[in-house]
């Protein structure tokens, strides 16, 4: 058992009468690449803030590496590299101004800490007396990764990183975060995409300002314990609620250009007998292995209820 | 910190709009303010210094005193009282009547009044000269419809200070003291709000940076921008408008320095107090720009304002800073007559600063 890096207990956080964290517990290990899976508005940002010492919680604790979030804000501040989840960086000045000045405000200097960031830098670097404003959304974000790891943090976090990032970028920047792990960084991540739960060690699922479940991703699909299927049909429009109607449906929803069912029982020739009596022709069933969102979204579901 | 202030210089060298207000604003200023505002008088304070006292005399003193335009602040005895009382600045014109003046309008005329006229503000020179003499040929007109052969009384009209009576001569301290305000408390003030606009307050707050090291860093390349400005109105208004430097121009240029940190603490403060850019500018035109130009006496002589702006022009440092930049400029006065003033600056600075060290965030809302 590796001993926790972070440690946060019955953290609550709220604006005016908006609940943005309802009692958080959680730990983390060090050197884990932790993700945090939910929609806009779940809480993310307001408990990446409380973590990088930038918000006080309204109740409950949060300590990194042994010091609390509040009462030692100074020796953490030191110790983290914080992305925001908004581009933060100076867009007037060039990409090497701007990790000068970051490495300067931390008192460390990029010849140093070179070796940390050349992976990521070495990619921006043709571009170094361009304006930051002037890059393109993924170049933007691997300078500001850049930026936040120039000081040498023992944590990381990183508040959305890849939104608004294209898919190719995404899968790059994926893979530094992970060769950054196995340099022994502890690594949180918040993000709204839930194919990228799969890249972390661990997840936390957030919505609406609790966690609904901590697990790998593995484990996460492997609890899932429902059938899942996936139907198309000729009459798309009407697919979704004539599922729904079905008794042995427990959830139905659309998913990319299918509608996912989870069902109580795998029984596919019932499902179809039961479709085709509803005029559905050419139906495409088959049963697949859920993904987080599926999981998310069960989740979301049996909360509710 | 030196990477701090060096990427602040950057960030002002980069914005065109930036180098533009700062660097182009005191040349337009300058000209545009170099010409006349017309002002009208009320109460005026003057002194009297009637070597006769007699009938024609108090006669001429009453018809002035009455006029409603004009208040005796000081009746002197000796002609040496009234380079003292000009200095103090407490009235704007002495009138004073020669010996014997009764006796010597019949006796050989004509007789004259001497009109000694504080001009370091031209317009109310102007116009305090001119009223004088308008009342006193209206008293001698009435006079010789009694007795016809009675003599005219000439009028020797002195300018004081500004012998030329030119506008310019007070518009630059005001020009001055409103592009200081300007520069370093808009632009320190909007600085800040930027970086919380975009995002990078969040940043910085995260960094081990010390408020403090966050504020002065905000604040040097402004002092320094700030200083050239103010010597580049100097430059201009002694090149193009000959401008005079009768005091010491190194206790002018440390009077300035004072002035612009009272500003830049002033700047930090508003933008303790705003979100965003435009707050910060609506916040800085509304709290700084409009009192600065309406209740400093730049434009309008406080002395015609109505009571209670004259109690709120008391707050406004500018008020101040134009009273000590014409002292210096004009007058040739050293600290000893300003020491007040620039206490009251002082003051005011250490206000402000503890005020925004106070307000200062370690993080957000």
């Amino acid at each position: 058992m590796q001993t926790a890096e972070i440690r946060i207990e019955h953290l609550f956080k709220s604006y005016q009468n908006i609940v943005a964290l309802n009692d958080i517990n959680l730990e983390i290990r060090q050197g884990e690449l932790f993700g945090f899976i939910g929609p806009d508005g779940a809480g993310k940002t307001t408990l990446f803030r409380i973590l990088s010492s930038l918000m006080i919680p309204d109740k409950g604790k949060a300590s990194m590496m042994g010091l609390d979030v509040v009462a030692n804000y100074k020796e953490i501040r030191k110790k983290i590299g914080y992305m925001p989840g908004r581009f933060s960086l100076y867009q007037d000045l060039t990409v090497e101004e701007n990790l000068r000045f970051f490495a300067g405000v931390h008192g460390a200097s990029i010849e140093d800490n070179y070796h940390l960031i050349k992976d990521i830098y070495s990619q921006i670097e043709p571009f170094k007396d361009r304006p930051s404003g002037k890059l393109s959304g993924g170049m933007k974000q691997k300078l500001a990764l850049s930026c936040a790891l120039i000081h040498r943090p023992k944590v990381l976090l990183l508040d959305e990183p890849t939104t608004g990032v294209d898919a190719v970028s995404r899968q790059e920047f994926w893979a530094m975060l992970k060769k950054l792990r196995e340099a022994g960084l502890t690594i949180l991540v918040s993000t709204p995409y839930m194919d990228e739960a799969s890249l972390c060690d661990r997840v936390a699922l957030i919505q609406k300002g609790t966690i609904m479940d901590v697990a790998t991703p593995d484990s996460m699909i492997a609890q899932f314990g429902f059938p899942l299927i996936s139907v198309r049909s000729s009459k798309m429009n009407l697919l979704l609620d004539d599922l729904k109607s079905l008794a042995e449906t427990k959830m139905a929803y659309r998913f990319g250009d299918a509608v996912h069912g989870i069902m109580e029982l795998d029984n596919k020739k019932m499902l179809i007998e039961a479709l085709l009596n509803k005029g559905h022709e050419k139906i495409e069933c088959e049963t697949i292995t859920p993904t987080i969102e599926d999981c998310f979204l069960l989740l979301m579901q049996t909360k509710d209820e | 910190m030196k990477g701090f202030i060096l990427k602040e210089f950057l960030h002002i060298l980069r914005d065109k709009r930036t180098m533009l207000i700062l660097f182009g604003m005191p040349v337009v200023q300058v000209l545009l303010f170099g010409y006349a505002i017309t002002n009208e008088i009320k109460n005026a304070r003057i002194g009297i210094l009637d070597q006769s006292n007699d009938y024609v005399t108090q006669a001429i003193t009453q018809k002035i005193l009455s006029s409603g335009y004009f208040l005796a602040e000081e009746i002197m005895h000796h002609p040496d009282e009234a380079e003292d009382a000009f200095r103090k600045g407490k009235i704007k014109q002495i009138i004073i009547f020669g010996p014997d003046f009764a006796n010597m309008m019949t006796t050989s005329p004509p007789v004259s009044i001497q009109l000694l006229t504080d001009a370091s503000d031209p317009n109310t020179a102007n116009l305090l000269s001119n009223y004088t003499q308008a009342i006193v040929q209206d008293y001698v007109r009435q006079q010789q419809q009694q007795a016809p052969n009675l003599p005219v009384i000439q009028i020797e009209s002195t300018m004081q200070y500004n012998p030329e009576l030119k506008g310019v001569f007070m518009f630059v301290p005001g020009t001055i003291t409103i592009l200081l305000m300007l520069i370093s408390a808009m632009m320190t003030s909007i600085s800040i709000a930027r970086e919380k606009e975009l995002g990078t307050m969040e940043v910085l707050l995260v960094s081990p940076l010390k408020p403090y090291q966050i504020i002065l860093g905000k604040v040097i390349p402004y002092v320094l921008l700030s200083f050239i400005n103010a010597l580049i109105i100097l430059l201009l208004s002694a090149t193009v408008f000959g401008m005079p430097m009768n005091g010491s121009l190194v206790l002018l240029l440390l009077q300035s320095m004072l002035f612009i940190f009272m500003a830049l603490s002033l700047g930090i403060f508003i933008s303790t107090l705003s979100d965003s850019q435009q707050t910060a500018m609506l916040l800085s035109m509304f709290a700084l720009m409009l009192p600065t130009i309406l209740l400093s006496g730049f434009i309008f002589p406080i002395e015609n304002m109505p009571m209670p702006l004259q109690l709120l022009s008391n707050i406004m440092p500018s008020k101040w800073f134009i009273i000590i930049i014409k002292s210096i400029m004009l007058k040739g006065l050293g600290m000893m007559y300003i020491w007040k003033e620039t206490l009251i600056l002082l003051l005011m600075t250490v206000f402000f600063i503890g005020m925004s060290v106070k307000k200062f965030k370690v993080r957000l809302a």
